[in-house]
């Protein structure tokens, strides 16, 4: 267990290309940090940078409280979990977990037992450790990487999507088993992903990167209440937020779509912001359907998913060509052309800068 | 197939028949030859069922050789060509495995440089440097030795071209799971990269083994004592003997015995064989 | 062609290159630029002292009938070797990738000649055709021709060409089989609906989607006869009778080792050189584009 930190992060290849423009964090002993973002973001990149398998251009990297930039991945007393496990293929899964303790120089007798005690972790039983990597299923191939990873008892767990070679079914059941198994080990672990809905059930934070920045760094809640940037808010939660062109009125009071219907802000109003032309991002399902009230919006009905749990309606507001989702519990009988009365929660509207992209309120 | 033609099907099994008898016939004739005494080589026709004497002939020319010879039979011929197929196959197997592994996995100065010296090999066949390259093993003192007959021949542009193919089809991860494992790069050639390559380093074993054996300029060139000589320069020696006393039965023996060794090879390792044909020539 | 993850700068890889490399300068560079430096000279007949003369030697040797002899020699050679090998092994590999039952038998029987070299092959040749106690020979006269490679320069010839073309067979053999293989069996299928029988099929479909393996052999079987069929020919005919299977790769050998010409065995050497590299460029250039279908 170890404190991680990082200061000034940066990385620029050879040619040029930057990849990450400078990240701060301090991931506490035993803490879940996940790094999410779409694809190219740098997520992995910094996850490689902290196990030494990229070097850093510029910044402090220590692990444990020791300096590790230049020290040898093997030497950073981490474990990695790769997104095809790289398994060697050539040995048997015993094997395979045993390398690195082998290579450490540690008697036959330790290896094993930590091995063992691996395996039982795992529930990777004593005939499965005599396979070779291909005779396994990928849910078992998984957990013989995390087992490689955990027979180093190290001080950080690094995963880069561990979980996305795994078909949906397999994926939940693998999340609750890195959750759990992370929570019992309580070793500090940073984790990649590019789904968002992993990153918000594993970590105790998230770092949201995009284009090699740093968005928002913060807990799932903060992430999905707080938004710090459109970027995030597009990103985090699903199905994803809604965004209309508005505006503010000249006191602040209210804020208008399009030019059409006007909705309160609440607590007290924006009136800093007067007069100024935003983005105002909805959550699906912070639109409800009301039988009538004062404060209710005509939507136009253009298409409806019906998904059991949820009934998805998409739709406008009156002549708005903003498209957007509503999310209502259960299932609803609505036919596309009808128009529905729907009520914004006040306290639930999140107000962003076009120019800048970022959170206004 | 398509559509249910019997007919087409026995006549296509006809011609197979009667192709591979073709392919076989000289090995026939060969074997049959081998089986006679010596007295009934010289009566036309040539018998063209097999005799009873075939073990009598193997004796003879694995102990004595043909009349006129030395007298050493070509067993220590089979040795020497066991050894210089051997030395070959490891020796070009062996430099090739270091320079595909080092012009895959390292970047350092001249690697371009060393890559397209190495494939210039390609272009230069024993054949079209004869001379020089004699000159070369006979200023340094390797003509008649094992080392003559080998070394020239190890550096091998097919060998490291096919290694390279393996190594990049070998995925990053493992390189990056390897080092985090604390596997130097050594450590992880022989753990990782050398076993993973196991069946590829086979079925080159199998093709260079065969390419070795059958050597012939060269051995012919460099070696002037018999007793460097390998089986295949008996047969060439063997015949023009044969001008004089034609023992026919014993030159069969010997030609029987010179295809032996890498004929087993192809039949028993087929798979293996099929493999390094199709994979060298990528 | 560099892995994106690889191990950082150290001596290593100079040390790991070296043995390849020192055998590479060693007895191929070095030897090979001797011989573009030996044709240039020109020794005199003592071997006293040289000189150096340009291209003296290849003025010589491109104006010697002998050896546009010997290279036209060469080419036919060639062609006939690449012709039956490859005619023979094709007819045999379509029927193979007909029957279903024991075409992996077949294959058994049909490569293990590659494993035979190249001198057992021409004396397996050479004693079938020998004029006094051949089989072959013998069969021949009884049918009324008489057989003799040793003075008849055309007999001579299609003995080294048999001997040469028989050891290949099993090589385009296997080459043409899976080439054949690898046509998918929806495209002959919809020949077939479309009412194509064998025979036109064979023709209309399986023989253009070939093309690709067989300009590869082609290549690979000149390359072979040009440069690997030495033993063959020292064996059967020694180059004769009268040079009529003289092909270049003899003419080398014999002009530098048994007539010790050494600026023209070397000029010899330097146009088969540049051979092997078009030959070469050639393969290279056309094995990118080698997986068609």
């Amino acid at each position: 267990m170890a404190r991680v930190v990082l200061e000034g992060i940066r990385k620029t290849y050879p040619n040029g290309f930057k990849a990450i423009h400078g990240v701060d964090v301090e991931i506490e002993e035993g803490e879940f940090l996940v790094l999410v973002g779409p694809s190219g973001c740098g997520k992995s990149t910094l996850l490689r940078m902290i196990a030494g398998l990229e070097s850093i251009t510029e910044g402090r990297l220590s692990i444990g409280g020791r300096d590790v930039n230049n020290l040898e991945p093997s030497e950073r007393d981490i474990a990695m979990v790769f997104q095809n496990y790289a398994l060697y293929p050539h040995m048997s899964v015993y094997k395979n977990m045993a390398y690195g303790l082998k290579i450490m120089g540690l008697p036959k007798a330790e290896i094993e037992e930590r091995v063992k005690k691996a395996a039982a972790i795992l529930e990777l039983t004593d005939e499965q450790l005599t396979r070779k990597p291909r005779q396994l299923s990928g849910g078992q191939r998984q957990r013989v990487a995390m087992g490689r990873a955990i027979v180093r008892e190290p001080s950080v767990f690094l995963f880069d999507e561990p979980l996305s070679n795994l078909d949906a079914k397999l994926r939940v059941q693998m999340r609750l088993e890195i959750k759990t198994l992370q929570a019992n080990l309580g070793i500090t672990s940073v984790y990649v992903t590019h789904d968002q809905v992993e990153a918000m059930t594993l970590g105790h934070r998230l770092m949201v990167l995009n284009a090699g920045n740093v968005e928002q760094l913060g807990t799932p809640i903060e992430l999905y209440q707080r938004p710090a940037s459109l970027f995030v808010a597009g990103f985090i939660g699903s199905p994803a937020m809604n965004f209309a062109d508005a505006k503010i009125d000249a006191e602040g009071k209210n804020i208008t779509i399009s030019g059409q219907e006007a909705l309160p802000l609440g607590d007290g109003g924006m009136p800093e912001h007067g007069g100024k032309d935003v983005i105002l991002g909805i959550r699906p399902e912070h639109l409800e359907l009301v039988v009538e009230a004062p404060d209710a919006v005509p939507m136009t009905v253009t298409m409806v998913e019906q998904l059991g749990a949820d009934t998805l309606v998409h739709g406008h507001f009156g002549e708005s060509r903003s498209d957007l989702t509503v999310r209502l519990d259960g299932i609803r009988h609505i036919k596309g052309g009808e128009v529905l009365p729907i009520r914004v929660a006040p306290d639930h509207l999140h107000v962003f800068d076009p120019k800048t992209e970022r959170r206004l309120s | 197939m398509i559509e249910n033609r019997p007919l087409l099907t026995i006549f296509s099994h006809i011609m197979l028949i009667l192709g591979v008898a073709v392919i076989a016939l000289p090995i026939w004739i060969m074997f049959v030859a081998a089986s006679h005494p010596e007295i009934r080589m010289t009566q036309v026709p040539l018998p063209m069922l097999p005799g009873g004497h075939f073990f009598e002939n193997l004796d003879i020319a694995l102990s004595r050789g043909m009349s006129g010879m030395d007298g050493n039979g070509v067993g220590y011929m089979m040795l020497n060509s066991l050894a210089m197929a051997m030395m070959i196959a490891v020796g070009k197997i062996a430099i090739s495995l270091l320079s595909a592994f080092a012009i895959v996995y390292f970047r350092f100065p001249f690697r371009m440089f060393f890559f397209w010296m190495i494939f210039i090999t390609l272009m230069l066949p024993v054949e079209v440097r004869i001379l020089p390259t004699y000159e070369v093993v006979a200023n340094l003192g390797m003509l008649d030795t094992y080392w003559g007959l080998s070394i020239p021949l190890i550096a091998s542009a097919t060998a490291t071209f096919m290694f390279r193919q393996v190594f990049l089809t070998i995925p990053d991860e493992l390189l990056e799971a390897a080092r985090i494992d604390g596997a130097g790069p050594m450590r992880f050639f022989w753990d990782i990269l050398i076993p993973m390559s196991r069946t590829n380093i086979a079925a080159l074993f199998v093709i260079l083994f065969i390419y070795g054996w059958n050597q012939y300029l060269w051995p012919l060139l460099i070696t002037s004592e018999t007793s460097m000589y390998t089986i295949v320069m008996g047969i060439k020696q063997m015949l023009e003997a044969a001008e004089q006393v034609p023992q026919w039965n014993i030159i069969m023996m010997t030609a029987l015995l010179a295809m032996l060794p890498p004929v087993c090879v192809v039949i028993f390792m087929q798979s293996l064989f099929v493999k390094g044909l199709t994979e060298t020539e990528k | 062609m560099l892995k994106n993850v690889h191990f950082g700068p150290s001596v290593l890889p100079f040390l790991l290159v070296l043995p390849q490399i020192i055998v590479t300068l060693v007895f191929f560079i070095w030897p090979a630029s001797q011989a573009l430096y030996q044709s240039l000279l020109l020794e005199d007949a003592f071997g006293l002292k040289t000189e150096f003369v340009w291209f003296r030697n290849f003025e010589d040797l491109l104006s010697d009938p002998l050896y546009w002899d010997s290279f036209k020699i060469t080419i036919v050679f060639s062609f006939l070797v690449a012709f039956l090998s490859m005619s023979f092994a094709l007819i045999l590999a379509l029927f193979a990738d007909r029957v279903i039952k024991g075409s992996g038998a077949y294959r058994t029987l049909l490569i293990w000649p590659y494993a035979v070299a190249p001198v057992t092959a021409g004396a397996l040749w050479v004693f079938m055709f020998n004029p006094t106690l051949g089989i072959v020979s013998y069969a021949l006269s009884a049918l009324g021709y008489e057989w003799n490679h040793q003075l008849n320069g055309g007999e001579a010839m299609a003995l080294v060409v048999m001997a040469s073309a028989w050891k290949q067979v099993a090589y385009n053999f296997l080459f043409f089989l899976a080439g054949l293989q690898s046509i998918p069996k929806s495209l002959i299928e919809a020949a077939a609906i479309d009412g194509a029988g064998p025979m036109r099929r064979t023709i209309d479909i399986v023989l253009p989607l070939l093309s690709p393996t067989t300009f590869f052999l082609l290549v690979i079987n000149i390359v072979y006869a040009f440069f690997e069929t030495f033993g063959v020919i020292h064996v059967v005919t020694a180059g004769g009778p009268a040079g009529a299977t003289n092909i270049l790769v003899y003419k080398v050998f014999n002009d530098g080792f048994v007539g010790l010409d050494l600026g023209g065995s070397a000029a010899q050497s330097v146009i088969l050189m540049i051979m092997v590299i078009a030959l070469t460029v050639v393969q290279f250039k056309y094995v990118e584009k080698r997986v068609d279908y």
